[in-house]
Order: structure tokens, then C-alpha cells, then sequence
């Protein structure tokens, strides 16, 4: 294994939460470089040869195991196009944890486009958990385009929770789903922009089979002078149950712009969207008051929260 | 002790001033519960958020343990050890029940701690600790939460505005009892509630009537309470002043 210096060990533990070498399957991706990988009996980590990336296979029956897949970034100027297919066989019950986490102290722009598909077995449950951070103070942009792609087959759960933290100067980011009968789809996005970042998220949900589910949350910051864009549409082409919804708190000159969509095409689908803009409301900022935190404080601690 | 000396409060609306508060002296005791009760409309409520801070008088001193406190803000009253109940507590996203109760008691506070906080104002803490603080809770349950955190702080003066209001019957029974607890157990505190309801006014110290913005009257229990119960209703009063007037009950 590639030995980590101090600022990839800290982009780790702010996308990863790791310590150590994770247990478990993992592959650590250093500067474009595998710094560590390890298959178990149960799912095995191959990379890809045609293009950079891995297959991941996860082998049916498959539970309480997991698998990291971190990225770190820590040279300027380089760019990257990462495929990760994830196979999950039947009946499996797994976490996968991924996430890029770029220190860009240079010039030169540094960019992790990430493509995730995952293709999940009949009755398989997965949660999956994206954190996004960037950090340094070079001119550099850190620039962050992950795209996800999601197949559930019958009965099949995924939950993701995707998360960009802070620093990420631009990052454009579509997820699309299509579900089988019976399959469900819980996403909770958490976003922070500040500065003058600019960040795009799109779903794009097909709910296929009868009783099919979705519900995407997403709760975003706006800070500073930053751009944020929200685009979620589920499609209902069965009797299923849809529901999205955006709430985001605007600060400072940020700019919010929420486009949720809706398309039924079965009389049964049931679909709901929420969306919400809005700044703090002064009443939430007198209640922490009241409890002895600053206006600052309470504003920090709403944000932080959110 | 607290005491509101020659408090007036008015707000413009319409190009005209309105007085809502008008030379009102107010004491609030060491280790009493006052009520402040009155007719809707009465100012009750603007006193109340006068204490806390979040609106200032247009003229008069509010004086906490002989410091002149007026021109302090909201966060300098908390410190100081004004604790304040909204009458309808606000909702949070992304904040949970134990994050505002480790909030008000000011940092570290293990769970075990926050959970008794909450089953003293009657929650079964285990199924609301890690809940948040929206628009999924019932009106009684964030009314509940909303004192336990005014517990938590541990208050010199707690306000209660209004805990009754927007909860239903049965949820206020139980309430009553929180407060009844609070009253035995009070020490080297007070405790100010707004409230229209008998029961709570009957486990006060003393009760202050405020109608119009004016303090109509002030005693102790026993001495006003009786009074009280003989005060014509609001129908009575709007046959009396309404434009209605005179007119004879159907």
C-alpha cells in the first residue's frame, strides 16, 4: 500500500470517517493511483481495463459487510474519468462508502468525475454514503461531477445519503434510478455552497414497477455569492408512490433555483413534490437566542444542522 | 427579583402609534409563580417578550437584581438567566429534541440527562430524543418540549407564555401537573406564566389582571382569584360594548 501523507489521511477522515485501513473490501485511489485495495470472500474489487475504474461484485446472500471506495486528490492540475460498477447479487444487505475529498493548494484546476452505476439484485438492500470536500487555498478550482446510476430489481432498497460538505468550487452532479415492482429509493442530499461555488443536482427517478417508491430530500445552503441548482423529476409509470422534496436556506447574494418535476403516466402513480426557499426565520434564531447563543451562534447552528 | 418600572410599549401601524403597553409596574418576586392573566388583546404577551428581550420598551427600566437590564439583547437576558416559553414554539429542520435541550443547558449533556428533562414534562424521552423539531410533532408535544428546554436552562425567571394555548384538553391536564411539580420545587427562582387557564391560576403566588395594556389588578391568589371568577364573560362584555349594545340575550 502507497503510505498517505497528513493531508490525505485528513481528506479521508472528513469523506470517510477513516482512521485506519477500513475493514472489510476497499480500495483507496490516491492521485489517480491505487493506494490500497482489498477483496473478501464475499465481494471482490477488480479494476476495470478498457477504463479507469473498478467492478465491484458483490456475491447474493451478501450481509453486514461493507466496502470503501474513497478518492483523494491532492496534486494540481489533474484530471480525472472514473467508472465504478457496483454488482449487488439477491438477498444482499451492504454498505458502500464512497466519496473525493480534493486539496487543490496550486493553480491549476483539479476535477474528479466519478460515474457510479449500481445494478441491484431481487430483495438486496444497500445504503450508500457520497461525501464531498474540498479543501487548500490555491487558485485552482476543485471541481466535482459525479454522476450515479441506479437499476433496482424487484424488492430491492437503496439508500443514499450524499453529502458535499464545503470547498467544492463546481459540481454538477445527475442521479437517475429506475425502479422494478416493489422497489424503493430513499435519497437524502445535504448541500453548502459558499464563496462564489456553483453547484447542479438532477434527478431523474423512473418508478416502473407497481408499488415502486422514491422520496429524494434534499436540503440545501446557499451562502455568499454562490449558484445552486435542484432539479428533481420522477416519472410514475405504474402505481407507485413518488416524493420529492427541496428545502434550502438562502443567505448572503446566494442564488437558489428549485425545478421539481413530475410525470404520471398510470392513473395509479401518486406523486408529490415540496420545495422551499427561504432565509432563516427570524423566530428560529430568537428561540436559540432565548437559549443563550449569539445571533451568530444560532445561525451557525441552524446551518449546520440543516 | 425582577420589576418592570413604568413600562409603555407602542408600535406604529397605519401611520398611527398604538400603545399596547401603557406605565405598567410589574414585581416579579424570589421564589414565587406570578400569573399575569387579562382579556385577549390585553398586552400580556408583549410583557412577556418585554422580559425576554425580544422587543424593547419605548420607555420605563426592567431591573433584574437591582442591574438595570433594558438595553440589554435577548442572548445577554439568557445568560443573565431569563428563560422564555414560546406560546407557539418554533419549529426547526435538521435540529433534533436533544440538540436544543443540550442547547439550553449549554453544552455537554448526556442523553441520560436530556431524557429526564423530557419525561419531566411527560414524554416517554426514548421516542423523541432523536426526533426533530418539525412540523411532525403535534402542538402538545412541542409545547412539552418547548418547556422542558426552559427547564434545561435552569432559569433564575422562567416565562411561560401562554402554555395552554393550541394544545387540547387532555394534553393540558398533564401540563397542569408539570407546573404544580415546578411550583414545589421552586428555589431561588421564579417563575412568570401567561395564562387564562383556572387551574394554573389557581397554584400562583399572585396573580396580576392586565387589560388594555394597564395592570387592573394585582394581589395575591386569595385575593384576586375570587374576583375573577365573578368577571362577566366576553359575551356579556360585548352586549355590554359592542355594537350590540343593549341588546337582550336570544
Amino acid at each position: 500500500m502507497i503510505k498517505l501523507d497528513e493531508i490525505q489521511k485528513r481528506l479521508l477522515r472528513e469523506i470517510a470517517d477513516l482512521h485506519t485501513v477500513p475493514e472489510g473490501a476497499y480500495n483507496i485511489r490516491s492521485n489517480s493511483q491505487s493506494a490500497g485495495r482489498q477483496s473478501t470472500a464475499n465481494i471482490e474489487i477488480v479494476p476495470k481495463t478498457s477504463v479507469s475504474g473498478l467492478d465491484i461484485r458483490i456475491k447474493p446472500g451478501t450481509k453486514n459487510e461493507s466496502v470503501h471506495i474513497p478518492v483523494v486528490l491532492t496534486q494540481t492540475g489533474i484530471k480525472e474519468l472514473v467508472y465504478n460498477d457496483f454488482y449487488i447479487g439477491e438477498d444482499c444487505d451492504v454498505t458502500i462508502v464512497a466519496g473525493c475529498g480534493i486539496d487543490n493548494c496550486g493553480t491549476q484546476d483539479s476535477e474528479h468525475d466519478g460515474i457510479h452505476r449500481f445494478y441491484v439484485g431481487k430483495n438486496a438492500r444497500i445504503k450508500y454514503v457520497e461525501k464531498h470536500y474540498g479543501s487548500g487555498d490555491g487558485s485552482g478550482k476543485r471541481i466535482l461531477n459525479p454522476g450515479t446510476e441506479v437499476y433496482q430489481e424487484e424488492n430491492s432498497t437503496v439508500e443514499m445519503e450524499m453529502v458535499q460538505i464545503k470547498g467544492v468550487d463546481d459540481t454538477e452532479r445527475t442521479t437517475t434510478a429506475e425502479l422494478a415492482e416493489g422497489a424503493k429509493l430513499v435519497v437524502r442530499e445535504r448541500l453548502m455552497t459558499h464563496g462564489d461555488q456553483r453547484a447542479v443536482s438532477a434527478y431523474v427517478i423512473s418508478l416502473n414497477g407497481k408499488n415502486a417508491s422514491a422520496d429524494i430530500v434534499s436540503r440545501s445552503v446557499a451562502r455568499d455569492d454562490s449558484f445552486q441548482k435542484f432539479e428533481a423529476k420522477i416519472v410514475g409509470n405504474a402505481e407507485c408512490h413518488g416524493h420529492t422534496e427541496c428545502d434550502s436556506i438562502i443567505m448572503d447574494n446566494g442564488r437558489i433555483l428549485a425545478v421539481p418535476a413530475l410525470e404520471a403516466n398510470d392513473v395509479d402513480a401518486a406523486l408529490v413534490h415540496e420545495a422551499a426557499i427561504g432565509k432563516i426565520a427570524g423566530d428560529q434564531l430568537i428561540k436559540l437566542m432565548t437559549l443563550g447563543l449569539t445571533e451568530q451562534e444560532a445561525e451557525e447552528q441552524i446551518i449546520n444542522g440543516f | 427579583m425582577l420589576e418592570l418600572k413604568n413600562i409603555s410599549f407602542e408600535v406604529s401601524s397605519g401611520g398611527r402609534n398604538r400603545e399596547i403597553v401603557r406605565n405598567v409596574d410589574i414585581t416579579i418576586p424570589d421564589n414565587k409563580l406570578v400569573v399575569i392573566t387579562g382579556p385577549n388583546g390585553g398586552g400580556k404577551s408583549t410583557v412577556a417578550k418585554l422580559i425576554a428581550g425580544i422587543e424593547k420598551p419605548t420607555s420605563g427600566r426592567i431591573i433584574m437584581n437591582g442591574e438595570d437590564i433594558t438595553d440589554l439583547g435577548i442572548t445577554e437576558r439568557a445568560r443573565l438567566g431569563i428563560g422564555f416559553a414560546f406560546q407557539q414554539p418554533v419549529r426547526f429542520k435538521g435540529i433534533n429534541v436533544i440538540d436544543l435541550i443540550r442547547i439550553a443547558a449549554g453544552g455537554k449533556l448526556t442523553v441520560a440527562a436530556a431524557c429526564d428533562y423530557l419525561s419531566a414534562v411527560g414524554l416517554c424521552a426514548r421516542d423523541y430524543i432523536g426526533r426533530e423539531v418539525n412540523s411532525s410533532l403535534s402542538g402538545g408535544e412541542l409545547k412539552r418540549i418547548e418547556i422542558a428546554t426552559v427547564l434545561a436552562r435552569g432559569s433564575v425567571i422562567a416565562v411561560f407564555d401562554e402554555p395552554e394555548a393550541g394544545i387540547d384538553l387532555w394534553s393540558f391536564r398533564n401540563l397542569i401537573e408539570v407546573f404544580q411539580r415546578m411550583r414545589t420545587e421552586i428555589k431561588d427562582n421564579s417563575i412568570l406564566i401567561i395564562s387564562h387557564q383556572e387551574r394554573i391560576l389557581d397554584i400562583a403566588d399572585e396573580i396580576i389582571v392586565l387589560k388594555d395594556g394597564a395592570v387592573q389588578m394585582r394581589g395575591s391568589r386569595d385575593e384576586i382569584f375570587p374576583k375573577l371568577a365573578g368577571t362577566p364573560s366576553a359575551v356579556q362584555e360585548c352586549r355590554k360594548n359592542g355594537p350590540w349594545k343593549g341588546a337582550e340575550p336570544a
